[in-house]
């Protein structure tokens, strides 16, 4: 019997502990894989929580598992990357404002030897196009994430539907983050889209270099979105509502363009900039 | 801490580009302490449920007794992912247990570890308890004792195999990633634990820093064992000299 008793004290302790945890001032920010991967989140969170006192769990997840997370109401705020996919969870009524924080863009990477000979390119439809024809391998992500969603719309444009490119022994889905793809592509010698970040914060690059960049089809916009307190109760408003605003004012985009590696600017500022 | 001295030689020769800064080190001991803390607690619990059943499992004769052995032991392949992703829509705001609020909490890696170490746990110790129940059952019914208090007698003749059967939970609890980084969520300095560091290094290119981590891991596992089993062993030998 005092063995029951202690077990059942002893879960009561976790959680009350669990709830502590989760009860002090933070909040849980579902985020994406490329703004985790580059680094910028550590670098500029622990100027927010040194502000406010507020702590911000990051939960870095593709942008489609990041907005159903959301939807489940298991976050309190979202820093995304995928203007439709932003625009279903808008119209849905999960969100009450979103607003743009910043942008970097994508680029297409692949092997020094460029097999569907695009280096040097700034088209990344033509690009597309040569590397289907050339059959050189592709990495997908294949995860909903933003950047997979970007990848689909520019094949799209590029005249080959999803459907198709899953037929293709040459395109390679590998349904992971961009670290995961990017260490694919690297293994095989495959061409991948990347966001600009997650890349140049990456260690395994092997013989990969940046083949395609420049394109005004690669703006990558990053957005953050508040949830609707009529649907999502138990989220945390006022905490939230202080970082997207932190994030959008002058000393949050002035951390956001300070973070560099190896010299670059990875995200340019962009809350004052029109849509 | 000697390991720190130890490992961090190990890292600065697999990552010669990089220095590993004094925040690194606490990001790094924060880790450990928190999967050893967050795989004991979970240990601990499954055994308080774990060692209690399976010896009872061995003494109390029932119906569907031998369906719930051949379900226990084949939880033992029980897919992590599967545990944490049930769990996930379970703590989930949107989830039965939601209420609660204990997604993204070390809590929940907890449950979740606890989950799947109960199956090993209370498989190997049905085992044992049996074979230790066919050899000295009758005589301890016959000198009065009744099942359940033949419950913690058994569980005393088998205490040296208790050792290894919390072992196995142990180490199937703290080599763990699939459970953990679905309702723990990888978040730094709260839930990341040794196994989703390893899985979000190799994920950022870190291959070398991500090994390293690897090989304390496996030293964590091998002392702890080690430490284990001397303990273990000294026990039984001060427990012989008192018979």
């Amino acid at each position: 019997m005092m063995k029951i008793r202690y077990v059942v004290a002893f879960l009561a302790a976790m959680i009350v502990t669990g709830r502590c945890l989760a009860a002090e001032e933070s909040i849980v920010l579902a985020s994406t894989t490329s703004v985790e991967a580059s680094g910028l989140l550590a670098d500029i969170l622990p100027q927010f929580t040194a502000k406010t006192g507020i702590r911000v769990n990051v939960v870095a997840q593709g942008t489609g598992k990041a907005l159903d997370t959301a939807r489940r109401g298991d976050a309190d705020v979202l820093l995304v990357h995928d203007p439709e996919a932003e625009d279903q969870f808008m119209s849905e009524g999960h969100g009450s404002t979103r607003r743009q924080i910043a942008w970097n863009d994508f680029i297409i990477v692949g092997p020094t030897t460029d097999p569907a000979r695009v280096h040097g390119s700034s088209d990344s439809v033509a690009a597309l196009k040569s590397i289907a024809s050339t059959q050189a391998l592709f990495v997908s992500r294949g995860d909903k994430s933003g950047t997979n969603t970007a990848e689909l719309r520019l094949w799209k444009i590029a005249g080959q539907t999803p459907d198709q490119l899953s037929n293709q022994k040459w395109y390679r889905d590998v349904g992971g983050g961009m670290g995961q793809a990017l260490n694919a592509a690297s293994a095989m010698d495959a061409y991948t889209l990347s966001d600009r970040g997650t890349w140049l914060n990456f260690n395994n690059k092997g013989s990969l270099v940046i083949a395609v960049e420049g394109d005004p089809r690669l703006i990558n916009r990053y957005d953050v979105i508040e949830l609707n307190g009529q649907k999502h109760a138990s989220a945390k408003f006022n905490a939230a509502k202080l970082f997207a605003d932190w994030l959008v004012s002058s000393e949050g985009q002035k951390a956001i363009g300070a973070y560099q590696v190896s010299g670059q600017t990875l995200f340019n500022p962009s809350a004052n900039s029109p849509k | 801490m000697s390991w720190a001295v130890n490992i961090s030689p190990h890292v600065l020769m697999l990552r010669p580009s990089a220095i590993i800064t004094n925040s690194e080190l606490q990001d790094f001991i924060q880790i450990i302490g928190l999967s050893v803390g967050v795989s004991l607690a979970a240990t601990t619990l499954a055994a308080a449920i774990s060692l209690p059943i399976g010896t009872a499992l061995a003494i109390y004769p029932f119906c569907g007794r031998r369906l719930i052995i051949v379900l226990i032991n084949a939880f033992f392949g029980l897919p992590p992912v599967v545990v944490g992703l049930i769990l996930y829509l379970a703590l989930s705001r949107s989830g039965p247990l939601g209420a609660l609020a204990l997604l993204f909490t070390p809590t929940a890696m907890i449950i979740a570890q606890t989950t799947l170490a109960i199956p090993i746990i209370t498989a190997l110790v049905h085992r044992t308890s049996e074979r230790a129940w066919a050899r000295y059952g009758d005589e301890l019914i016959t000198d009065g004792a009744t099942r359940l208090q033949a419950v913690p007698q058994i569980l005393m003749i088998v205490r040296a195999d208790l050792v290894t059967a919390l072992l196995a939970g142990f180490g199937r609890t703290i080599s763990e990633v699939g459970a953990v980084i679905l309702v723990g969520g990888n978040i730094r300095s709260l839930t990341r634990t040794m196994t989703t560091t390893i899985a979000l290094q190799t994920s950022q290119g870190d291959l070398s820093l991500a090994l390293a981590l690897g090989a304390v891991l496996v030293g964590i596992s091998v002392s702890i064992s080690a430490t284990v089993f001397a303990l273990a062993g000294r026990a039984r030998s001060a427990g012989s000299d008192e018979v």
